[in-house]
């Protein structure tokens, strides 16, 4: 479902939504411990300085280590005290992993992914299959929502990124190759044996998939991709050849702490990705990586900026480890977009990416 | 210019473009498209099979002429030869005259191709690789093809390494080739060539690619072959089917019965040090002598600093620019922090003018260094760079053969026959020169580094009744 709003009155859903949900993270009454005592500590009081989106530029950059050291329960709004949550983990962490728990903000993010494609992108009442990382991941139990809300069942195949990061870090390439062989085997098992039509995966996943079946004559009608990074030439590839031209693709970019950007439409033969974060509850920044104050003009590269602000949740102006185009509005989504995301600095330092 | 990519034989236009200068644009195969084409690769090979030996080999001489004097499709446009020479030379900052005797070192390979194999396969006859079976010394001898692809990650400076990999299509194998960044024109004119004399265009792979596409083409292949530092070949060390060309490490041993003689052969060791700029493996980076080290380093030293940065169209330039100056910078204080360990000295530093790195016709330059090491292990003492140097250490006959380490070629100086017979049996010497000759001294009836043919075949155990097989 694409947004009906105009510029001006995105900027004002921003903003207003800002307004909310400092006053809700803030206050006593609603706010979670860890916020209420940063804001102890801080010496300013955010429900006072921090009026419209603008104005959370008095926030430093999130220091993501938090999401390691701090207990999970300290974000817990004082509001959602006693009821049950989940637990979620970042991908492919080695050592403490980054958590973060949430309640239904996943089924909001992946109800709204849903009503954007419509019924016949990704076929209405089809079973879904997701091959990637389970495990303690939103992602999983995104894909299950997704899946049900369309009517449709979900089939897992679980990859863990943590260990082909430490096979790949202890230069057991041939292992890391034989494991997701493994992974990809036990995928063409389910798409054999099963009524599956949709499918959510990495990139690469995808492309070992195609490389043992033919997607479209296998039955698949729409694939749901992310998790790495997707040059042009990646997409084009994946479309072209992967999916043979015969089958929907919808490229995304999302993490835990965000929930799902989604990619605008292409027109034919147009394959550089933008994606929108999900506004008012996530905003995307590409900023100066020397001064994150300042977003960079658009056109120009720069690293990725979150803030997310949900009642579930309160992250602001955490730097990703991303870098992108800062793209204008479409119409799609009346706020600005994030092109041809890529690690960051991946274009003067090695970076190892894509495990999977 | 936009230099596409060939998917076994066919142009393919990528979506990701890579910008190496204003005039020049090459396109980036993502890894996949290599994984994808390999799943045809049998359709290559089945046409190099349907072509006897001996007319592949006919068409790779033809192909050396056209790689040397014709106008060749290269990307969206054509390339003479001196477009090639000063496109590769802007590019990769070697000189006009380098990338000529690179071109002339690439005909040598193309035009002598039945020499070269009849080196890697000790004179079997080209019918081995259409039967697969052939008579050696009344010996019926089988062998078959252990991959049905070789890829290949290539350099970007030093064109001449082409030719270690163009035998394989007059073997029979297809090639998928990743060109280095800053040379996308040898290989790609090399194909054109090739595919103009008549081999099959589905017999060859052309994909500027990225590491991750370059490892790709490495672990998917059958066979890989790819050249870099000690580095390179510590990541490819588990796979058995990828051969890594490191770093050379070549040496000029000098024996105490040629000692005395050592002026003689100063210009052998000019040439060994800073022939093709220095930039190749087989160039001398440590001379190890029995005696009279400070008499020749001054003489040697001398005459290298003669060596001086000109223009890379000047009839006479030996040195090589640096595309990447914060390389010069770094190789040039890399050397200088060693210096400030005990024990070694840059004995050019009184014979050049001004620093080892010099800025001169809008380029970075380091000119040749000679280091007098006192100990065999100074840090100084054996290794290489890419530019004329070498270290030169003193040490007693009898102890250098230990102390050399895996090393690509060895000139030994000395007509010693006991020695000489050590030297042979050394395992860590890849390529032996007996008397004096230059380390870069290249004689195409021997393999350069590694054995191609074997390499690409196994012998098979084949007994009964062979008449059968005609």
């Amino acid at each position: 479902m694409s947004s009906s709003l105009t510029v001006d009155e995105a900027h004002a859903q921003v903003d207003s939504q800002t307004r909310e949900l400092i006053n809700w993270h803030f206050s006593p009454e609603t706010g979670c411990p860890y916020w209420l005592d940063w804001a102890k500590s801080a010496g300013w009081d955010p429900r006072e300085k921090v009026r419209c989106f603008a104005d959370m530029l008095h926030f430093d950059n999130f220091d993501d280590e938090v999401l390691r050291k701090e207990d999970p329960a300290k974000f817990i709004p004082k509001a959602y005290e006693g009821r049950p949550y989940n637990v979620f983990e970042t991908g492919g962490t080695t050592g403490m992993p980054k958590q973060r728990i949430g309640w239904e903000d996943y089924k909001t993010d992946y109800t709204e992914f849903s009503e954007h494609y419509g019924p016949d992108f990704f076929p209405q009442g089809a079973n879904w299959l997701m091959v990637g990382p389970t495990g303690p991941r939103r992602l999983r139990m995104a894909i299950e929502h997704l899946a049900n809300i369309r009517g449709g069942a979900c089939y897992f195949i679980d990859l863990d990124p943590r260990w082909v990061k430490r096979l790949i870090g202890m230069g057991e390439m041939k292992m890391a190759k034989a494991y997701q062989e493994h992974v990809i085997d036990q995928a063409v098992t389910i798409i054999r044996h099963r009524d599956i039509k949709c499918i959510f995966t990495t990139p690469r996943l995808l492309e070992s998939l195609s490389l043992r079946m033919s997607l479209a004559d296998a039955g698949i009608r729409g694939v749901f991709a992310g998790g790495t990074t997707m040059t042009p030439q990646y997409v084009k590839f994946i479309q072209e050849e992967v999916l043979e031209g015969k089958i929907n693709y919808a490229p995304t970019y999302g993490n835990t702490l965000m929930g799902l950007a989604i990619s605008k439409k292409r027109e034919a033969g147009e394959y550089s990705l933008t994606y929108y974060a999900p506004q008012p509850r996530a905003i995307l920044r590409v900023v100066d990586p020397k001064d994150s104050t300042k977003v960079v003009d658009y056109g120009e590269y720069g690293r990725v900026e979150l803030t997310t602000m949900t009642k579930e949740f309160f992250v602001p102006r955490f730097l990703e480890r991303d870098e992108a185009i800062r793209r204008p509005e479409c119409d799609e989504f009346p706020w600005d977009g994030v092109g041809d995301v890529r690690p960051f600095q991946s274009g003067t330092k090695a970076v190892i990416e894509g495990v999977y | 210019m936009q230099i596409s990519i060939l998917r076994l034989g066919e142009t393919y236009q990528s979506a990701d473009l890579v910008e190496l200068n204003d005039s020049l644009v090459t396109h980036t195969a993502n890894p996949g498209l290599i994984r994808r084409d390999l799943l045809r690769i049998h359709e290559s090979k089945a046409a190099l099979d349907a072509i006897p030996a001996e007319t592949l080999a006919d068409y790779c001489e033809a192909a050396a002429e056209l790689f040397m004097n014709a106008d060749l499709p290269c990307g969206d446009s054509t390339q003479g030869p001196d477009d090639y020479v000063e496109s590769l030379s802007a590019l990769t900052r070697l000189p006009h005259t380098l990338v000529r005797m690179n071109m002339s070192k690439i005909h040598a390979a193309m035009s002598q191709i039945r020499t070269v194999i009849g080196g890697l396969t000790r004179g079997m006859p080209l019918e081995i690789f259409d039967r697969g079976i052939t008579s050696v010394g009344g010996l019926d001898v089988n062998y078959y093809p252990a991959t049905s692809s070789l890829g290949v990650s290539l350099p970007s400076n030093a064109p001449a390494v082409n030719s270690l990999w163009l035998p394989a299509l007059v073997m029979k194998i297809p090639v998928l080739l990743k060109p280095g960044r800053e040379d996308p024109f040898t290989p790609l004119r090399i194909v054109q060539a090739m595919i103009q004399a008549g081999f099959p265009k589905e017999a060859f792979g052309y994909y500027p690619t990225t590491h991750e596409g370059g490892d790709t083409l490495l672990t998917s292949c059958g066979a890989g072959i790819s050249f870099g530092s000690d580095v390179t070949v510590k990541k490819y060390a588990p796979f058995k089917t990828i051969q890594v060309h490191g770093t050379g490490r070549s040496k000029i041993l000098i024996g105490e019965d040629y000692i005395d003689r050592w002026e003689e052969f100063i210009d052998v060791l000019v040439t060994s040090v800073s022939a093709n700029g220095g930039r190749s493996c087989i160039n001398t980076s440590a001379i190890l002598v029995p005696s009279h080290r400070d008499e020749i380093a001054e003489a040697l030293a001398a005459k290298l600093a003669e060596i001086k940065p000109l223009a890379r169209d000047d009839a006479k330039a030996i040195l090589c620019g640096f595309a990447n100056t914060a390389l010069a910078d770094g190789i040039d204080g890399m050397i200088e922090g060693f210096l400030e360990e005990k024990g070694a000295r840059d004995v050019t530093a009184a014979h050049r003018d001004g620093d080892r790195k010099a800025e001169a016709f809008e380029q970075t330059y380091l000119c040749p260094t000679l280091i007098a090491c006192d100990d065999k292990d100074h840090a100084l003492a054996n290794t290489e760079f890419m530019f004329p140097y070498a270290s030169i250490v003193e040490m007693p006959q009898e102890e250098m053969l230990a102390t050399i380490g895996e090393t690509l070629v060895v000139s030994a100086f000395t007509e010693n026959k006991d020695w000489i017979q050590e030297l042979m049996l050394s395992p860590d010497i890849e390529r032996l020169n007996i008397g004096p000759f230059p380390t870069n001294r290249v004689q195409w009836e021997q393999p350069h580094e590694g054995n191609l043919f074997e390499f690409l075949y196994r012998r098979r155990a084949i007994q009964g009744n062979l008449s059968t097989v005609g």
